[in-house]
């Protein structure tokens, strides 16, 4: 019963909180919606015996990524969403008059349909199998995933650190002010 | 004990948020925190299945979306600021130069 109750407050604050997150007009209000949403994210993934990714989406998500994009909103002037100049709505108008907005919901809808049609209409759903926490238990979790992570997963494991380097200096190179100095 | 099917919704519904989202807001910052529901509607849906199927597969999946949803982050977010520089803006409505 309790599972079944935690997993219902975690998710329905998901839900919620993501739905505030794309509705607000306030740029910062809506990444610290997000940032609620991420919170109860891992708190999912404690209830699915995923400890460390609950630590590690706390860390990297709501440590990281959100404070990176906080940094970002704070260099701009424009802290509420409004239609641009060349808008359809008009200038100023709120995102919800724009016409682009009954199409994405029903797109939106659409595709919930068509991924849930598609779940429970295949027969993966009938391969579970019987889950023993014993057998996490006995392994500790951590240590299954580092031992996973540098034998079988190595080469994608290097790709990975790979990919965050060309990250790195892309990000220096697109953000940075040196082009304009040489201009 | 909680249900596959219920996760598979939950994370159907984040995807679903998030689409609506990207084709909804007009500010690009606010179409990058989208794309981060996704992938983590993407992330719910892995977590449950490597739970609901005993294989650690599935959260070393998490862990190398992680690494790009970070990657992705940093990149996007320098094109924005190089984005803003040049053209002074950051709504979707404005930037059409290459609208047909």
């Amino acid at each position: 019963m309790i599972p079944q109750l935690l997993f219902f407050y975690f998710a329905g604050m998901t839900v919620l909180f993501a739905i505030v997150a794309i509705s607000a007009r306030d740029l910062v209000f809506s990444a610290l919606s997000l940032l609620v949403t991420f919170i109860h994210i891992a708190g999912l993934y404690i209830l699915l015996h995923a400890e460390f990714i609950a630590a590690v989406q706390i860390i990297v998500y709501a440590g990281a990524i959100l404070v990176l994009y906080l940094f970002v909103l704070m260099l701009f002037n424009e802290k509420t969403e409004t239609s641009g100049q060349k808008s359809p709505a008009g200038h100023g108008a709120p995102f919800y008059l724009h016409p682009q907005f009954p199409v994405a919901i029903f797109l939106g809808l659409v595709l919930f349909g068509l991924m849930a049609l598609a779940a429970f209409r295949s027969e993966i759903l009938e391969q579970k199998v019987v889950t023993t926490v014993a057998g996490v238990a006995t392994t500790g979790h951590t240590q299954m995933i580092g031992t996973a992570l540098y034998t079988d997963f190595l080469f994608p494991f290097e790709i990975a650190s790979f990919i965050l380097l060309v990250a790195l200096i892309g990000s220096i190179l697109l953000a940075g002010r040196h082009l304009e100095r040489k201009r | 004990m909680v249900p596959l099917e219920w996760y598979l919704i939950l994370g159907f519904l984040l995807f679903s948020i998030g689409v609506v989202g990207v084709l909804v807001r007009r500010s690009i910052i606010m179409i990058l925190l989208s794309i981060e529901l996704m992938l983590n509607s993407a992330n719910i849906t892995f977590i449950a299945y490597a739970y609901y199927l005993q294989n650690i597969t599935g959260q070393i999946m998490v862990f190398f979306i992680l690494t790009m949803a970070a990657a992705e982050v940093a990149l996007g977010l320098a094109l924005v600021i190089a984005l803003y520089r040049v053209r002074g803006t950051l709504n979707a409505d404005d930037i059409n130069l290459l609208k047909w």
